[in-house]
C-alpha cells in the first residue's frame, strides 16, 4: 500500500480525508446548509435559464456600475458570514463562565475571531467601499467609464477569488488561529504548522491583486477622465475622498504584499525573515504589517466621510461648508495616517521619545478629522433638512463617532495604552469608529445611491427598523465591552473564571441579537422593495434633490452614462445646472464608443484561486500548471484586439427618447 | 421626569457597582498614574466631544425642514472666522493632550526605574529593588527570583512599597505581560528582553495574565499576584524554599512543553543563568547563545568556517518546523559553554542611575547628568551645548 500513499501524497498533497472536518457538528449543520442553499440556487437558475443572462450582462461585464453592484453583493453576502461569527463569539463568550468551557473548542473559536477580523475588513468593508466607488466615481466626474475596465472587472474577480479561499477553508482543512494579522511567530510554520496560516496568506494574496489594480484604475480615472471644467477643486468630495482613498491603495497594499510573501518564504523554503532563531525578528513583521494596517483603516473611512459630505448636504439642501478645508482635511489625514502605524504596538518596548511621537501624531490626526465633523455640524446649519434615511444615519454616525473617536486618541497615550492595550476596551473602540464611521456610511449610502443605481427607492419602513436595531443593538453590544476593558478583560479569551464579567457579556450578546435583527431588517428592506418597485419608482434620476453629476443622467444610467459629456461650472455641478434651467439636449447625438466584455477577469481569476489552493495544499503539480496557464491566458488577452464596440445612434436615440418621455410623465 | 430618567440609570450604576473596575481602581502607582492620565485626557477631551453633540443634536432639530422659522441660507458655506475656530479648537485641545503624552510617556516608561514608591515617597538610595525574570512559555508563567534563588510557575508574589524591577522574556511565541493592578502591560518576546518598573502599594490578591494571543492555551495563561507584607513575603519565600526540586536546564526543558491551565508550581532552587540562558536561546544543550554569536560577529565573525558551526536539527524535533520546500531546520552549535559565554560577553547592563529629580522635558535628563562623549567625537560635533533647565 505505501506506493498509493505516496501517489495519493503526490496528487492530493497535504490534503487527506482527515482534512475534511466531519468531528464538528457545527461545520457540518453549516456545510449541509450551504449545500442545500447551493443546490436550490444553481437549481434555480438553471430552471429560470439565468446562467446565459447572467454570464453575458454580469459576469463578464466591463460596464463599472454592474462591477460596483456586483461587490456590494459580494460585500452583503461576507458580512452574512462575518457576522455569523461574530454571534458565535458572543455566545461563547457568554456562555464559557463557572467552570464552562462553552460550546466551542480552543481549535475552532480561535479560527473563528480570526475569520471574523479578516472577512469584515477584507471581504465585507472592502468590497463595499470599492462597489460604492466603482459604481458613483465615473457617474459624478462624468465618465462613461473607468480608465481601464476590464482590469476592474479582473480586480472584482480577484477580490471573489479571495474570498472564495476563505470559505472554502470553513469545509476543507481549516483557518487561521493567530488574530486577523497572523502575527509570527505564531503564525510561522513552527508554531501554525496546519494550513490554517495558508488559506489566509493566499486569500490575502489573491484578493491584494484585485484591490490594488482597482485602486490604480480608479486613480487613473479620476485624474484623467474628469468632465471639461471639473478642476481638482471642483471635484465632488466624494471623489475626493476616493482619489486619497486610492493613492493610499496604491502605496500601502504592496507593503502587504511584500510582508506576507516574507512570511510565505519563512513557511514554505524555511528562511528566517520572522522566525524567533537564526537571525528573525518577529517585530519586524508586526511593524511592516501595521505600516499597511494604520492606512487601510483610512482607506475605509475616507470613503465614509466623502459620504457623509454628500448625504449632509443633500438633505441640508445646501452647499457643504468648507469644501476647500474638507479637501485639505482628507489630504491631510492620507499623508498623516503613514506616520501612526507604531500607535498599534506601544507596548513592545520602543522607548519614551519614539512613543511620543507617534503618540503625537496620531492626535495630531484627530484635528483635521475634527474640523470634518465641524463642517457637517455647519453645513446643517442654516439648512432645510430632511430626516430622509441616508441623513438620520449621517446623524448616528456624528453622535456615535465622537465617542470612538476619543477612546482612540485616548489610547494614543502610550501610558493609557499600556492599561488598555488588547483589552475588550479596545476592540469596543475600533468596532466604535469601524461600525459607527464606515458600516453607517455604507449604509448612507447604499440608501442614498440604490434608487440610481435601480430606479426605485428602497422602502422607508423596513429601513427605519433597520436602523433603529442597528443603532440601538451597537450601543448594547458595545458598551459593555468598554466596561469589560476598564476591568482589565483582555480580548480573545475563550473562558473566563471571574462570573461578575459575566453580565456583561450577556448584555453585549443582546446587542448582537439587535443587530441581528437590524441587517435581517435591512434584507427584508431590500426585498420588498425589489417587491414594491412600482411604488417606489423613480423617474426623475433625481430623487433627493441632488447636487452631483450623478443625478443628471437617468435612473439607473445608461450603459454609457451620459449622452454628451456635461461641461462643469461649479462644484455642485448638478444643483448649478438647475440653477441655471439646464436643458437636456434632446437631439445631435452620435454613436458611442464603449469597452467590450470579456471573460479573461473569470477565467484569471478561478486560476489564481486554483494556484492558490493548490499552494496551500502543497499540490505542487497544480500550482505549476495554474501558474502557467495564468500566464499563458494573460498573453492570449493581450491579442484580443475585439475589446470595443459602439452603441448605434439609433439606439442611443431610442434610450434617450424613452427619458424624454418619462421626465414628461413625471413633470405631469 | 427627570426623576424618572435617574431611575432609568439605576441598573447601570448597580451593574457598575458591582463590578471591580480594576483599571480605573488600581493598587500600584504607575497604574494609578496611568489611570490618572486616562482621567485627565478624556475629561479635555470632553471638553470639545460635549459641545459638538449637543450642537449636532441643537442643529439637527433646529434646521430641520418643518422649522420655517429657521433662518434657510442654501449658498452659505465659507466663513474664515468661523474655520480659523473649527482648526483652532481641536488643535489647542491636542497641544495640551499632546504636552501631557510626551511628559506622562517618559514619567511613566516602562523602562524608567522607579522615582517614587507613591505620591510624596520618593525612592531613596537605601532601597533595594526586588528583581524577578519573567517567562512565558506555552502557556504559563515562570518567576525567577535571583535575589532568593528560587522559582514559580503561575504565582508572582511581592512585598507591598518595595520596587519590582521585572526582566521579561518569552521562550514561545509573543505574549504580553499584564498585571492591570500593578502596572501596564509589556510585550514578552522570543530573544529579547523587555523591562518594567512597578511598585504595589495596597496588599491583596490580583490576577496577571497575558494580554497578547498566543494560541490554544492562552485563555489558561493566569497567574495569582499576591501583593503581601515583609513577613507575608518571607514566609512565601520559605514556602518556596521547602518545595522539593531544582530548576535546572533539563528540568525547564521539560516545563518548556506545552501544557494548559497549569496549577501553581515551585521550585527551591534555580540555575542562577537560566533567564539569560533563555534570553538568549541557549537552554538547550549544544546551542550557541546569541549573546556569544553576536561577540563573534562584533568581531568579524567566523567566516566561511562558520558554516560548520550550522546543524540540522535533530530529527525529533523537526516535525513541527518543518518547511515543504528547502533544506530543513538548522541551528547553530555552540563553541563554549553559557558560562562562558556570559562570562565572555558582558551581562545586561541596568539602565539608567537613579534620578529623582523632576523631569523637565527636552531629553529628559537633568544636569551633570549628561553622559560625556568619547572625546574623538567631541572633536566631530563640537561641545555638547549645556542643558538649559
Amino acid at each position: 500500500m505505501p506506493d498509493v500513499s505516496h501517489l495519493a501524497k503526490l496528487i492530493f498533497g497535504r490534503l487527506t480525508w482527515d482534512s475534511i472536518p466531519i468531528h464538528e457538528p457545527i461545520l457540518i449543520a453549516t456545510f449541509a446548509a450551504v449545500l442545500l442553499g447551493g443546490i436550490g440556487l444553481l437549481g434555480a437558475l438553471t430552471y429560470f435559464r439565468l446562467w446565459g443572462y447572467l454570464w453575458r450582462e454580469w459576469f463578464t461585464t466591463v460596464d463599472h456600475k454592474k462591477i460596483g453592484i456586483m461587490y456590494m453583493v459580494l460585500g452583503i453576502i461576507m458580512l452574512l458570514r462575518g457576522f455569523a461569527d461574530a454571534v458565535m463569539m458572543r455566545l461563547q463568550q457568554a456562555m464559557a463562565f463557572n467552570g464552562s468551557e462553552g460550546y466551542l473548542n480552543a481549535h475552532h473559536y480561535d479560527q473563528i475571531f480570526t475569520a471574523h477580523g479578516v472577512i469584515m475588513i477584507f471581504f465585507v468593508a472592502m468590497p463595499l467601499v470599492t462597489g460604492l466607488m466603482n459604481y458613483v466615481v465615473p457617474l459624478q466626474i462624468g465618465a462613461r467609464d473607468v480608465s481601464f475596465p476590464f482590469l476592474n472587472n479582473f480586480s472584482f474577480w480577484m477580490t471573489t477569488a479571495g474570498a472564495a479561499l476563505v470559505m472554502a477553508s470553513l469545509f476543507i482543512g481549516e483557518f487561521a488561529q493567530t488574530g486577523w494579522l497572523a502575527y509570527p511567530p505564531l503564525s510561522g510554520i513552527q508554531f501554525s504548522p496546519g494550513v490554517g496560516v495558508d488559506y489566509y496568506i493566499w486569500a490575502l494574496q489573491v484578493a491584494g491583486v484585485g484591490t490594488t489594480l482597482s485602486g490604480i484604475n480608479l486613480i487613473c480615472t479620476i485624474v484623467k477622465m474628469r468632465a471639461p471644467g471639473m478642476g481638482m477643486m471642483k471635484m465632488p468630495v466624494f471623489t475626493w475622498t476616493s482619489l486619497c482613498t486610492n493613492v493610499l491603495i496604491v502605496a500601502t497594499f504592496p507593503v502587504l504584499t511584500a510582508v506576507l510573501t516574507l512570511l510565505t518564504l519563512d513557511r514554505y523554503v524555511g528562511t528566517n525573515f520572522f522566525t524567533n532563531d537564526l537571525g528573525g525578528n518577529p517585530m519586524m513583521y508586526v511593524n511592516l504589517i501595521w505600516i499597511w494596517g494604520h492606512p487601510e483603516v483610512y482607506i475605509l473611512i475616507l470613503p465614509a466621510f466623502g459620504i457623509f459630505s454628500e448625504v449632509v448636504s443633500t438633505f441640508s439642501g445646501k452647499r457643504l461648508f468648507g469644501y476647500t478645508s474638507m479637501v485639505y482635511a482628507t489630504v491631510v489625514i492620507t499623508i498623516l495616517s503613514y506616520l501612526v502605524w507604531l500607535h498599534h504596538f506601544f507596548t513592545m518596548g520602543s522607548g519614551a521619545s519614539v512613543n511620543s511621537f507617534f503618540g503625537i501624531t496620531t492626535m495630531i490626526i484627530s484635528i483635521p478629522t475634527g474640523a470634518k465633523i465641524f463642517n457637517w455640524l455647519f453645513t446643517m446649519y442654516r439648512g432645510r433638512i430632511r430626516f430622509e434615511l441616508p441623513m438620520m444615519w449621517t446623524l448616528a454616525f456624528m453622535l456615535t463617532f465622537v465617542i470612538g473617536g476619543m477612546t482612540g486618541v485616548l489610547l494614543a497615550v502610550p501610558p493609557a495604552d499600556f492599561v488598555l492595550h488588547n483589552s475588550l476596551f479596545l476592540v469596543a473602540h475600533f468596532h466604535n469608529v469601524i461600525i459607527g464611521g464606515v458600516l453607517y456610511g455604507l449604509f448612507a449610502g447604499i440608501i442614498f445611491w440604490w434608487p440610481k443605481a435601480f430606479g426605485f427607492k428602497l422602502d422607508e419602513f423596513w429601513g427605519k427598523i433597520s436602523f433603529w436595531f442597528w443603532v440601538i443593538g451597537f450601543w448594547i453590544a458595545f458598551m459593555p465591552l468598554y466596561v469589560l476593558g476598564l476591568m482589565g478583560v483582555t480580548r480573545r479569551m475563550r473562558v473566563f473564571d471571574d462570573p461578575s464579567l459575566q453580565i456583561w457579556f450577556i448584555i453585549a450578546g443582546i446587542g448582537a441579537a439587535m443587530v441581528a435583527v437590524g441587517i435581517l431588517a435591512f434584507l427584508i428592506q431590500i426585498g420588498v422593495s425589489i417587491w414594491r418597485r412600482e411604488e417606489l419608482k423613480e423617474t426623475t434620476g433625481d430623487p433627493w434633490n441632488g447636487r452631483t453629476l450623478e443625478w443628471a443622467t437617468s435612473s439607473p444610467p445608461p450603459a454609457y452614462n451620459f449622452a454628451f459629456t456635461p461641461v462643469i461650472r461649479d462644484n455642485d455641478a448638478w444643483a448649478d445646472m438647475k440653477k441655471n434651467h439646464y436643458q437636456r439636449p434632446v437631439e445631435g447625438f452620435r454613436d458611442i464608443h464603449m469597452p467590450r466584455n470579456t471573460p479573461t477577469g473569470v477565467i484569471l481569476a478561478g486560476l489564481s484561486a486554483v494556484l492558490g489552493f493548490a499552494m496551500i495544499w502543497y499540490m505542487w503539480w497544480l500550482a505549476a500548471l495554474s501558474f502557467v496557464a495564468i500566464i499563458a491566458v494573460a498573453i492570449h488577452h493581450t491579442f484580443n484586439y475585439a475589446r470595443d464596440y459602439y452603441i448605434p445612434l439609433d439606439e442611443v436615440v431610442a434610450t434617450e427618447e424613452a427619458r424624454t418621455k418619462l421626465l414628461s410623465t413625471a413633470r405631469a | 421626569m427627570s426623576y424618572l430618567r435617574l431611575l432609568a440609570l439605576l441598573p447601570i450604576t448597580a451593574l457598575l457597582g458591582g463590578c471591580n473596575l480594576v483599571v480605573m481602581a488600581p493598587a500600584g502607582d504607575i497604574a494609578a498614574r496611568q489611570r490618572d492620565l486616562i482621567l485627565i485626557s478624556t475629561g479635555l477631551m470632553l471638553l470639545i466631544i460635549i459641545p459638538v453633540m449637543i450642537l449636532t443634536v441643537l442643529f439637527a432639530w433646529r434646521y430641520r425642514q418643518a422649522n420655517k422659522d429657521a433662518r434657510y441660507d442654501p449658498d452659505w458655506d465659507h466663513s474664515t472666522h468661523l474655520e480659523l475656530v473649527i482648526w483652532a479648537a481641536p488643535l489647542l485641545i491636542i497641544i495640551c493632550l499632546g504636552a501631557i503624552t510626551w511628559m506622562g510617556t517618559h514619567l511613566l516608561d516602562p523602562y524608567r526605574r522607579l522615582d517614587r514608591i507613591a505620591a510624596g515617597r520618593p525612592v531613596t538610595a537605601e532601597t533595594k529593588p526586588l528583581d524577578v525574570e519573567v517567562v512565558a512559555l506555552n502557556w504559563k508563567w515562570l518567576f525567577i527570583y535571583p535575589e532568593y534563588g528560587i522559582a514559580s510557575v503561575n504565582e508572582l508574589a511581592a512585598p507591598v512599597d518595595r520596587p519590582i524591577n521585572f526582566r521579561i522574556t518569552s521562550a514561545t511565541v509573543m505574549n504580553s505581560f499584564y498585571i492591570p493592578a500593578l502596572a501596564g502591560q509589556i510585550y514578552a518576546m522570543a530573544g529579547m528582553q523587555t523591562r518594567l518598573h512597578a511598585v504595589i502599594n495596597r496588599p491583596g490578591d490580583y490576577v496577571g495574565f497575558s494580554a497578547n494571543y498566543s494560541g490554544h492555551g492562552f485563555s489558561g495563561m493566569r497567574f495569582g499576584f499576591k501583593g503581601v507584607d515583609q513577613a507575608g513575603f518571607d514566609a512565601w519565600i520559605a514556602e518556596n524554599r521547602k518545595a522539593q526540586g531544582k530548576l535546572d536546564r533539563a528540568t525547564y526543558m521539560d516545563l518548556a512543553k506545552d501544557s494548559e491551565n497549569v496549577p501553581v508550581t515551585r521550585y527551591a532552587e534555580v540555575d542562577p543563568q537560566l533567564f539569560n540562558a533563555v534570553v538568549n536561546m541557549c537552554v538547550e544543550p549544544g546551542r550557541m547563545c546569541m549573546s556569544e554569536m553576536m561577540a563573534l560577529d562584533a568581531k568579524g565573525g567566523l567566516g566561511r568556517s562558520g558554516l560548520a558551526m550550522t546543524l540540522p536539527l535533530p530529527t525529533d524535533r523537526l516535525a513541527s518546523s518543518l518547511t515543504a520546500l528547502g533544506t530543513g531546520k538548522t541551528y547553530v552549535a555552540s563553541i563554549c559553554t553559557v558560562e562562558e559565554a556570559m562570562a565572555m560577553t558582558r551581562p545586561p547592563a541596568e539602565t539608567r542611575r537613579i534620578d529623582p529629580s523632576p523631569v523637565r522635558g527636552l531629553g529628559l535628563s537633568a544636569p551633570n547628568m549628561t553622559p560625556r562623549l568619547p572625546s574623538s567625537l567631541t572633536e566631530l560635533f563640537g561641545q555638547r551645548r549645556a542643558s538649559n533647565s
